[in-house]
């Protein structure tokens, strides 16, 4: 458990290192997701990685534990809104419909394009 | 003896401990109900859990520093979060390797389409500059956002709380919309979540489906790396 929530820590530590180090443009974390990925395939190619918290679903069942209560996490950010409460007096009706209209739209425009691609792609390659 | 409790409040209202425990509990007690209502999406337990919380600190006239001081701790997971989608993502390895062009050509539609539709839309209902450059980036999840707007000379608390409401409406509105208009592939409905509404909008993926989750989750971690780097290319071309 300690040395999965760890080893967890660590890709993200290599991340943040790495994003600073070369002045990427992009969020440590999500090179630490990139990382631990790369530790998971490579332990199916190289028994010897096979250890510790790579063996025995260590890393894996941290992770579920970690992704299952996903939703707590935004909680704090979320309870910043007593911050705000005056510029929502002011503009909140307007932000609210802003945000949900784009909320729609994104949605209904996303998995359109993921649907029209993934049958053009599909046709594609039943025509072969 | 009359002062007592109002020392152990003064003291506690104070202290890491307090807020962190109510953070906990009010969490633990909405998601409980969400449970009880079969996952009803407006039970949405970070929708009522921040209000409820909102409200006490109101009340009680605590700071939302003074709140955070406790909070801190659940909000730092958000980084080791991000980094534990690698496990679903490599679970479902070869459904991902199979759907990889659709899922490209819908993250980089989907990202575009989130940032400018919200530039527009405030721009048509007037609101003030530094709201618009706050509400841009609110399809990242709340750290990446947060660290976008900050680049931006904009306000990232104000862009912490467009990124909760974001998340909360998409993952309201996910179930409803896509059942309306018949979309039966969960690997799109997950997708599209994830560009539209981040972390919560993943969440609330997983509990409908988990190839939906997966989906939401890759798109969660994609639509960061998009989005910051469009959004600071959007608001040159758009923000007047």
């Amino acid at each position: 458990m300690i040395a999965s929530l760890s080893l967890i820590l660590l890709c993200q530590l290599a991340g943040e290192v790495v994003v600073r180090g070369l002045g990427l443009p992009m969020p440590g974390p999500v090179v630490g997701l990139l990382l631990l990925l790369l530790l998971l395939l490579a332990r199916d190619r190289f028994a010897v990685l096979a250890r510790g918290p790579l063996q025995q679903d260590g890393v894996e069942n941290a992770s579920r534990g970690l992704l299952a209560n996903l939703s707590l996490l935004f909680v704090p950010a979320g309870v910043g809104v007593v911050q705000k409460l005056d510029l929502l007096a002011e503009h909140g009706i307007a932000v609210a419909a802003v945000l949900a209209i784009s909320v729609v739209v994104t949605l209904l425009v996303t998995v359109a394009t993921f649907l029209v691609a993934s049958r053009l792609l599909g046709r594609g390659r039943s025509a072969l | 003896m009359s002062e007592n409790p109002f020392s152990l409040w003064v003291y506690l209202s104070q202290s890491p401990l307090l807020w962190l425990t109510v953070t906990l509990l009010v969490y633990a007690i909405t998601d409980a109900v969400s449970l009880k209502t079969q996952r009803n999406p407006l039970a949405n337990p970070v929708l009522h859990s921040m209000w409820i919380i909102g409200a006490f600190l109101v009340l009680t006239n605590t700071s939302y520093t003074t709140y955070f001081g406790g909070a801190q701790f659940v909000h730092f997971l958000l980084g080791p979060a991000t980094v534990a989608l690698a496990v679903p993502l490599y679970e479902n390895r070869k459904v991902v390797v199979a759907a990889v062009l659709p899922m490209l050509a819908a993250l980089v539609v989907g990202s575009v389409t989130a940032i400018v539709s919200v530039v527009l839309l405030a721009e048509a209902a007037g609101l003030p500059r530094a709201v618009i450059l706050s509400l841009a980036p609110k399809s990242v999840t709340a750290g990446v956002a947060m660290g976008i707007s900050e680049s931006l000379h904009a306000d990232p608390s104000l862009t912490a709380v467009a990124v909760v409401l974001t998340g909360i409406m998409g993952a309201i509105i996910v179930t409803p919309l896509m059942n309306r208009i018949g979309i039966a592939d969960f690997r799109a409905r997950g997708f599209a979540v994830g560009v539209a509404a981040h972390g919560i909008g993943t969440a609330r993926a997983f509990q409908v489906d988990a190839v939906a989750g997966v989906f939401a989750g890759i798109a969660m971690s994609l639509n960061a790396l998009v989005t910051s780097l469009l959004v600071p290319l959007a608001v040159t071309l758009l923000v007047r």
